[in-house]
C-alpha cells in the first residue's frame, strides 16, 4: 500500500497530496516534486516516438533507498504519483497499475463534477475516500 | 581529520601492478644509470606493461618472511587482513630483483668482475631469504653486441657467468648502452613482466595450498583472508577475470563469518573493501549493471548491521562512505566513456551518502553527550601507532571472542570515539557530498532534484551557522518553487530563509520574507502568521523583532545586538522592495476603466488593494506612476486625506483616480509604469512596496486564469459588488487617448458612376451640431491613400469647375481651408475628380476642425475630425466603332486610290446618365474629304443609355499616294458632357483613333451616272465613264449582256482604246420592263493588255441594281401633276 499519493496538474503544481500522517509530510512533497524531473523526461521522450498511442503508466521513477516512486500521466498531462515503502516487496507491478487505474477513474469523476473548476485543488470527499483506501493504514 | 578513518586505504583504491626492484643502479652520480632509470619510469604510456619499478640498494633489506607454518592446527587467527599486507606486496616485496652490472664480454678483468657480480647476486639472494622472488642480472655494455651465435667469446662467458651466479640463462640480459636505449628497455621490461607473472602465479599456488590445512570452525577468518590474497595476487598478475571471481568468493565468505558486536566493524570494513574491488573490476570490465547489482546487494546485506548501539554513528559514516566511493567509481567510469542516464547516475549515490552523513550527524548529536572529558590514557593509542588488522578496535586488537575482554576498557574506548565524533564537522561533509550530487543532477537534467539538494545544502549551511551562504542558496532556488507553485515547499524554504534573515539582521530580506510568509502562498497556521505580522509591524516601527522560533539560542543573542545596531543606524530607514516577482501579503491591481478615452472625457483609473494577513494593516500612501509623468500628481492617495488607508484581511479596497488628458497626447498611449505603496512612517521606517506595470504578482496570472474558467463566476456576477471578486479583476495597464467625437455631419451628393475622363462632381456638405464655433475647418480629399499605384496616376482632383484638369493635378488635395463653421451652420464645397481609367476607387473626405470645450471645468481646445469614404466605380461613357464601306455600303477590305468611299462611325452610349454630344470632327491623315467640310451630324445630340449615334463621311484617297500600303487614317474627335452637368462647364474631348487601311490602285476606273430610280416603260439613261489611270494606252473590251428586265439601246459589244489619263464615256438607254429592285444588264469589261488586273474588281464600282417604280396610272398622274 502507498505511503503517499499525489495528483499534479499539467503545469506541475500539486492538485492533491496526501501522505501517511505519521511521517514527515514535507519530505514526501520533496519526493513527489523531484520525481517530476523523470516524469517530464519520460513524457518528452515517449511523445516523440509514439504520438498518441501512449502508455499512461510510466513505471518506477526513482529507485531511492527508502521509497519506490511510481508515475502515471493522463492524456491531459495530469500526473499521478504513488510512493511506496521500499521494504514493501509484496506489491507487484500489476497492483500498482490497478491502483493508478482506480485513481484515474476517481479523478475522472472529480473532473465530471460541474462545480469543480479544473486546475483548482481537489477537495472531493469521494476522491479522498478512494485515496484513503489505497494508503497504508496507520494507528 | 577524523573522517579519514572511513576513507578507503590508497593501496586498495589503486590499480595493482607487478613490483620489480632494480638494484645496482647509481641514479644520482652515474649519467648512464640515470638514463636507464629514466627510460624505465619516465613517460610510461598505457601500452607499456603494468609494472611498478623501484630503485633499491644492492643490500636492501626486504621484509622478512615469517617461518612457514607446517600446521594450522593450533593456530587461531587474530583478524581478517593485516593492515600492512597490501602495501607490502605492492611496494615492499618485489616479484623480481634485477641486478644491473657494468661488464663487457671482452673486459680485461673478466675474472674479477665475474666473481664480484656473483657476490652481488648472492647478497640479494640472502636479503630475499625465504621469498620466491626471482633474481635477474642485466649487464650494461658499451659495445653493440654481435648477432647471437657469432660471438663465441660472449656465449662462452655468458655460460660461465650464469654458472657463477647460479642463474638460468633466461635471467641474464645484456643492455648495450647505445642509441636504441628505449627499444632495449621495452624488450627488457617485457621479459621482466614474464618473470613477475610467474612469481605471482607461484604465490597464488602457495596461498591456495594452505587451504587443505584449514578447518571451518577456527579458521573462518583465514578463508576470507586467503581468497582476498589470491584475488589480489591475480590482480597483480593482471588476471582481472579471476581476481573478480576470487573477490566474489571472498565477499560471500565475509558474510558467512559469525558476526557479533565486537567484530562487526571488522566484517563491515572488509566487506566494504571487497565490495569496492568487485565494483571497480565490474566497471573496468564494462559491466556497470553488475557493479550496480553488487552494490545493491552489498547495501541490502549491510544496512542492518549496525553493530554497537553507542557507536551507531559509525555505521552511518560507513554507509555514507560506501555510497560515496561507489559514486566516485561510477563517476570515474563515466569519465572513461560509460554513459549514465537520468535515473541511474552517480548523483543518487552522492545524495544517499549525504543522507547517511545527516543520519550520522543526528546520531552523533544524540549519542555524544557534551561535557565528558577525553579519557587518559588515550584508549585509541596503540604501540605501533596504527592497527594490525583492518577494522579492529585499538584497545582490543586481535581479540576475536564474542564478549569484550574488559568492560571498563570498552567503555572508555567508546567514550573516546564519541568525543572524537563530536568534533567532526558533519555539515562540511554533508555540504561537500550534496555539492557533488548537485553537479551530477545538473548534468542529467534533473532541475527539481537539483533544487531540492540545494535546499538541503542551504539548510545544512544554516545548521553550520553560515547564514550568508544558506541565505544565498535558499534565495536562489526559492523562485523555482514559487513559479511551480508548490506552496508547502515554498513556505518551508521561506521559513528557513526568514530565520537566516533574522539572524543576519538583514532588514530588507526580513521584511520581504515576512511579507511573503503572510501572503496567500504560505500555508502557515494563523497564529504563526499573526506572530510574523507583529514582527513585521515592529520592524516598520524601527523596533527589534522577536526572534524566530527554533533558532539556535546562542545565535539569537548575537542577532539581537546586530538588530539594535541596525536600528540605531540613521538614514537607512527608507527602502523600496520590488514585490512583483514575489507573492506578498498585500496584493495590488490597477486598471483603466476603459481601453480608450476621448480627450474630452476624464480618464478614470482604479487601483484595488487587498491584504491577506490575519490582522488589519494600514498604509500611508498609494501612488501610481504613468508613462507621462505629468499625470502622476493626480494619482496619489495619502493617509492625510480623507481616504481610509486601513486594509481589512481579505477585503479588497478600491481607490479611484481621474484626470484630464492633455490635448497634445491625443493618439498616444498612457501606460501604468508602476504602483508604489508606502508602509510605515517617516519617523519609523518607510517601506515602499513597488509593483511594475499594473500590479499583480508571481501568482496572480494563474489565479486570473482559474477565475475565468470557474463556473462560479457566473453566479457571483449577480452580487451587489461584482467588481470586487478579487481574482476576476483583470489588469488594464494602458489606455489610448483618442480625439473627441466630432459633432458634425458630412454629406456627399453625387451621381455615380464616374465616366472616364469626365469632371466628376461631388458636392460636400458639412453641417455643424457643435455648441461652439468650429474653427479652421479643413478638408483633405482625394483618392484614399494606400490603393493601387496606377489609380493615383490616373486620378486627379481639383476644385476648379471650369477647366478640365490636366495630368499634373494631384490625386489628393490636402488641407483645403473651408473657414469657420457657426453652430448649426453648413459649409458646402464641390470637388471635381477626373479618372483616366476604369475600375472602382475609394475616395476620402477628411474634415478636420478645432473646437473649444470644457472638461471638468477646464477649457480645452480639441481637435476633431471626421472621415467619410465613398467607393465609386468608373465606366467608359460610350463605345465608338468605325467601319469603312464603299459608296455602295459594302464593307471594304482595301481602299482604291482616288476613288471615293465612306467612313461610318457608331457612338453607343454605355452611361446610365444621358450624354450630350456637343460636336464631332475628323482629323484626317493621308485621306481627304470628298465633300466640303460640313457641320457635325452629331451636334447637340442627346444619347440615352444604349442609344447609338451614327455619322457618315465620304472620303477619298488622293492620287499619288503610295499604293499597296497600310496607312494611318487619322482620328475622330467627340466633345461631350453629361446632359445634367453645368452648361458652363467644360466639354470633354474624347479622341478615337481610326483604324489603318490598306491601299490599292486600279488601272481602269469605271463608274456610272444613273438616276436614283427608274420607272417601268420609261427610258433610263445610263452613262458609263471609263478612266484610264495608267500611263499606258488601255484597250478595253466591253459587252452588255441581255437582261429580262430591261431592253436597252447602245453598243452591245465594243472594243475601244483609251489614252493615258483620259476617260471614255459610253451612253446606254435602258428601258425597264418590270417594277421593283431589278438587276441592271451586266456590263462585262475586259482589259486584254492588262490581264493581270482583276476585271471582277472593276465590277464592284458599277451599280448592280436599280429600283424600278411601277408605271403610274395616267389620270392619277395628272391629278398629282395638277396638285
Amino acid at each position: 500500500m502507498a505511503v503517499c499519493i499525489a495528483v499534479i496538474a499539467k503545469e506541475n503544481y500539486p492538485l492533491y497530496i496526501r501522505s501517511v500522517a505519521t511521517q514527515n509530510e514535507l519530505k514526501f512533497h520533496y519526493t513527489v516534486h523531484t520525481s517530476l524531473d523523470v516524469v517530464e523526461e519520460k513524457i518528452s521522450s515517449v511523445g516523440k516516438a509514439l504520438g498518441d498511442q501512449r502508455e499512461l503508466y510510466l513505471g518506477l521513477l526513482y529507485p531511492t533507498e527508502d521509497y519506490k516512486v511510481y508515475g502515471y500521466v493522463t492524456n491531459s498531462k495530469v500526473k499521478f504519483v504513488i510512493v511506496v515503502d521500499s521494504s514493501n516487496t509484496s506489491l507487484r507491478d500489476n497492483e500498482i497499475r490497478s491502483m493508478f487505474r482506480k485513481l484515474h477513474n476517481s479523478f475522472t469523476d472529480v473532473m465530471c463534477n460541474p462545480f469543480y473548476n479544473p486546475g483548482d485543488p481537489i477537495q472531493s470527499k469521494a476522491f479522498n475516500g478512494v485515496v484513503s483506501g489505497m494508503m497504508v493504514q496507520t494507528g | 581529520m577524523a573522517g579519514s578513518q572511513w576513507d578507503l586505504p590508497p593501496e586498495l583504491c589503486c590499480r595493482p601492478m607487478a613490483f620489480v626492484a632494480l638494484t645496482g643502479l647509481d641514479v644520482v652520480y652515474n649519467a648512464v644509470h640515470r638514463a636507464i632509470w629514466d627510460a624505465f619510469c619516465a613517460n610510461r604510456r598505457a601500452d607499456r606493461v603494468p609494472i611498478s619499478f623501484k630503485v633499491l640498494a644492492g643490500d636492501h633489506e626486504y621484509p622478512k618472511c615469517r617461518t612457514k607454518r607446517t600446521s594450522y592446527e593450533w593456530y587461531i587467527p587474530k583478524g581478517i587482513l593485516k593492515t600492512g599486507w597490501m602495501n607490502k606486496h605492492l611496494n615492499l616485496v618485489p616479484a623480481l630483483v634485477v641486478l644491473f652490472y657494468e661488464l663487457d664480454w671482452d673486459d680485461p678483468q673478466w675474472k674479477e668482475k665475474q666473481s664480484e657480480c656473483a657476490t652481488k647476486v648472492e647478497i640479494v639472494r640472502t636479503s630475499l631469504q625465504g621469498r620466491n622472488a626471482k633474481v635477474a642480472v642485466v649487464l650494461i655494455q658499451k659495445k653493440t653486441p654481435l648477432p647471437p651465435g657469432e660471438d663465441l667469446v660472449a656465449s662462452e662467458r655468458a655460460q660461465a657467468l650464469c654458472t657463477a651466479c647460479d642463474l638460468s640463462g633466461k635471467s641474464l640480459f645484456v643492455l648495450p648502452h647505445t642509441d636504441h636505449l628505449v627499444g632495449y628497455i621495452i624488450r627488457l621490461e617485457n621479459a621482466f613482466y614474464e618473470h613477475a607473472q610467474t612469481y605471482y602465479y607461484t604465490e597464488i599456488r602457495r596461498v591456495k595450498s594452505h587451504k587443505e590445512f584449514l578447518n571451518k570452525t577456527t579458521h573462518q577468518l583465514l578463508f576470507v583472508r586467503h581468497q582476498f590474497k589470491i584475488a589480489f595476487f591475480s590482480e597483480l598478475k593482471q588476471d582481472t577475470q579471476n581476481a573478480l571471481k576470487y573477490y566474489r568468493t571472498a565477499y560471500s565468505l565475509v558474510h558467512e563469518l559469525r558476526a557479533h558486536e565486537t567484530n562487526m566493524l571488522e566484517i563491515k570494513t572488509m566487506a566494504g573493501f571487497i565490495n569496492y574491488k568487485i565494483c571497480r573490476l565490474c566497471f573496468q570490465h564494462n559491466t556497470p549493471l553488475d557493479a550496480i547489482a553488487q552494490f545493491r546487494k552489498h547495501m541490502d546485506q549491510c544496512k542492518k548491521k549496525i553493530g554497537c548501539a553507542e557507536l551507531a554513528f559509525e555505521h552511518s559514516a560507513w554507509m555514507s562512505k560506501q555510497f560515496q566511493s561507489f559514486g566516485e567509481l561510477f563517476d570515474e567510469a563515466i569519465k572513461l566513456g560509460l554513459t549514465a542516464i537520468q535515473t541511474q547516475n552517480p548523483g543518487f549515490y552522492y545524495q544517499q551518502a549525504a543522507c547517511y552523513t545527516q543520519d550520522r550527524k543526528q546520531l552523533a548529536h544524540q549519542l555524544c553527550q557534551a561535557g565528558a572529558s577525553y579519557p587518559s590514557p588515550d584508549p585509541l593509542d596503540t604501540q605501533s601507532g596504527g592497527l594490525d588488522f583492518y577494522g579492529q578496535r585499538p584497545w582490543r586488537q586481535g581479540h576475536q571472542s564474542i564478549d569484550p575482554q574488559d568492560a571498563e576498557k570498552e567503555k572508555v574506548g567508546i567514550l573516546a570515539l564519541q568525543i572524537k565524533e563530536r568534533d567532526v564537522p558533519h555539515s562540511e561533509l554533508i555540504i561537500a557530498l550534496l555539492g557533488n550530487a548537485v553537479a551530477q543532477f545538473k548534468k542529467y537534467k534533473c532541475p527539481r532534484m537539483k533544487s531540492h539538494l540545494m535546499v538541503q545544502m542551504g539548510e545544512e549551511y544554516y545548521h553550520a551557522k553560515d547564514y550568508t551562504k544558506a541565505f544565498k542558496l535558499l534565495d536562489y532556488v526559492m523562485c523555482d518553487y514559487r513559479t511551480e507553485r508548490w506552496c508547502a515547499l515554498l513556505t518551508d524554504i521561506l521559513s528557513t530563509a526568514l530565520r537566516c534573515a533574522y539572524l543576519m539582521a538583514s532588514v530588507k530580506d526580513y521584511i520581504l520574507y515576512c511579507m511573503e510568509l503572510l501572503g496567500r502562498a504560505s500555508d502557515l497556521k494563523e497564529e504563526q502568521k499573526s506572530r510574523i505580522e507583529k514582527n513585521l509591524l515592529k520592524v516598520l516601527m524601527n523596533d527589534v523583532p522577536e526572534p524566530e522560533p527554533d533558532c539556535d539560542p546562542s545565535s539569537v543573542g548575537a542577532a539581537r545586538s546586530l538588530w539594535t545596531d541596525r536600528m540605531a543606524l540613521a538614514g537607512s530607514n527608507e527602502m523600496t522592495i520590488e514585490v512583483q516577482d514575489y507573492i506578498p501579503f498585500i496584493q495590488c491591481k490597477a486598471k483603466f476603466q476603459s481601453p480608450s478615452f476621448h480627450v474630452d472625457q476624464p480618464i478614470q483609473l482604479q487601483v484595488f488593494v487587498r491584504a491577506d494577513c490575519p490582522h488589519p494593516v494600514s498604509f500611508n500612501k498609494l501612488s501610481v506612476s504613468l508613462s507621462n509623468q505629468e499625470y502622476n500628481q493626480w494619482c496619489v492617495a495619502e493617509s492625510s486625506g480623507q481616504e481610509d488607508m486601513t486594509l481589512l484581511p481579505g477585503k479588497p479596497k478600491r481607490y479611484r483616480f481621474s484626470f484630464v488628458a492633455k490635448t497634445e497626447d491625443v493618439g498616444k498611449k498612457i501606460e501604468i509604469t508602476g504602483i508604489e505603496l508606502m508602509m510605515g512612517s517617516d519617523n519609523g521606517r518607510c517601506v515602499f512596496l513597488s509593483w511594475r506595470g499594473a500590479g499583480g504578482d508571481a501568482a496572480s496570472a494563474h489565479e486570473a486564469l482559474q477565475s475565468s474558467r470557474s463556473s462560479r463566476r457566473w453566479a457571483r456576477g449577480n452580487e451587489a459588488h461584482p467588481e470586487l471578486d478579487w481574482d476576476g479583476i483583470t489588469l488594464q495597464n494602458s489606455t489610448m487617448i483618442i480625439s473627441r467625437v466630432p459633432k458634425i455631419s458630412v454629406v456627399l451628393s453625387h451621381q455615380p458612376p464616374i465616366l472616364t475622363n469626365e469632371m466628376y462632381c461631388i458636392r460636400l456638405a458639412v453641417q455643424s451640431q457643435e455648441d461652439a464655433v468650429a474653427r479652421d475647418v479643413q478638408l483633405t480629399t482625394g483618392l484614399k491613400p494606400g490603393q493601387d499605384a496606377n489609380l493615383s496616376q490616373t486620378t486627379h482632383v481639383t476644385l476648379d469647375a471650369f477647366k478640365v484638369c490636366d495630368d499634373s493635378a494631384a490625386s489628393l488635395l490636402p488641407d483645403v481651408p473651408l473657414g469657420d463653421l457657426q453652430p448649426g451652420g453648413t459649409l458646402e464645397k464641390c470637388i471635381y475628380f477626373r479618372c483616366g481609367s476604369t475600375g472602382p476607387r475609394v475616395f476620402l473626405f477628411h474634415v478636420a476642425y478645432s473646437v473649444e470645450t470644457a472638461v471638468e471645468g477646464r477649457q480645452i481646445i480639441c481637435k476633431c475630425h471626421k472621415d467619410e469614404t465613398v467607393t465609386i466605380d468608373t465606366l467608359v461613357p460610350f463605345d465608338v466603332s468605325v467601319k469603312f464601306v464603299s459608296t455602295k455600303f459594302e464593307p471594304l477590305d482595301r481602299v482604291a486610290v482616288d476613288i471615293p468611299f465612306l467612313l461610318l462611325t457608331d457612338v453607343v452610349s454605355s452611361s446610365p446618365w444621358p450624354l450630350l454630344l456637343a460636336s464631332s470632327s475628323l482629323q484626317l491623315l493621308t485621306l481627304t474629304s470628298n465633300t466640303p467640310q460640313l457641320q457635325s451630324q452629331l451636334q447637340e445630340v442627346v444619347l440615352q443609355t444604349a442609344e447609338c449615334a451614327t455619322e457618315c463621311f465620304c472620303l477619298r484617297c488622293p492620287p499619288g499616294t503610295n499604293d499597296n500600303n497600310t496607312v494611318a487614317t487619322g482620328q475622330y474627335l467627340i466633345s461631350w458632357r453629361r446632359q445634367s452637368s453645368n452648361p458652363d462647364g467644360p466639354l470633354i474631348q474624347t479622341t478615337v483613333t481610326l483604324p489603318h487601311i490598306i491601299l490599292e490602285s486600279v488601272p481602269v476606273y469605271i463608274y456610272a451616272d444613273l438616276p436614283s430610280f427608274g420607272r417601268v416603260r420609261e427610258s433610263l439613261p445610263v452613262r458609263y465613264h471609263i478612266e484610264n489611270r495608267t500611263s499606258l494606252v488601255q484597250e478595253v473590251e466591253m459587252a452588255v449582256e441581255p437582261s429580262d428586265a430591261f431592253m436597252f439601246s447602245g453598243l452591245k459589244q465594243v472594243r475601244l482604246r483609251i489614252l493615258p489619263g483620259t476617260e471614255q464615256q459610253m451612253l446606254y438607254n435602258y428601258y425597264p420592263l418590270m417594277a421593283g429592285y431589278q438587276t441592271l444588264p451586266q456590263l462585262n469589261i475586259n482589259l486584254p493588255r492588262c490581264q493581270s488586273s482583276n476585271t471582277q474588281a472593276l465590277k464592284r464600282f458599277l451599280p448592280q441594281r436599280i429600283f424600278v417604280k411601277p408605271q403610274g396610272r395616267q389620270p392619277e398622274d395628272a391629278s398629282i401633276a395638277a396638285a
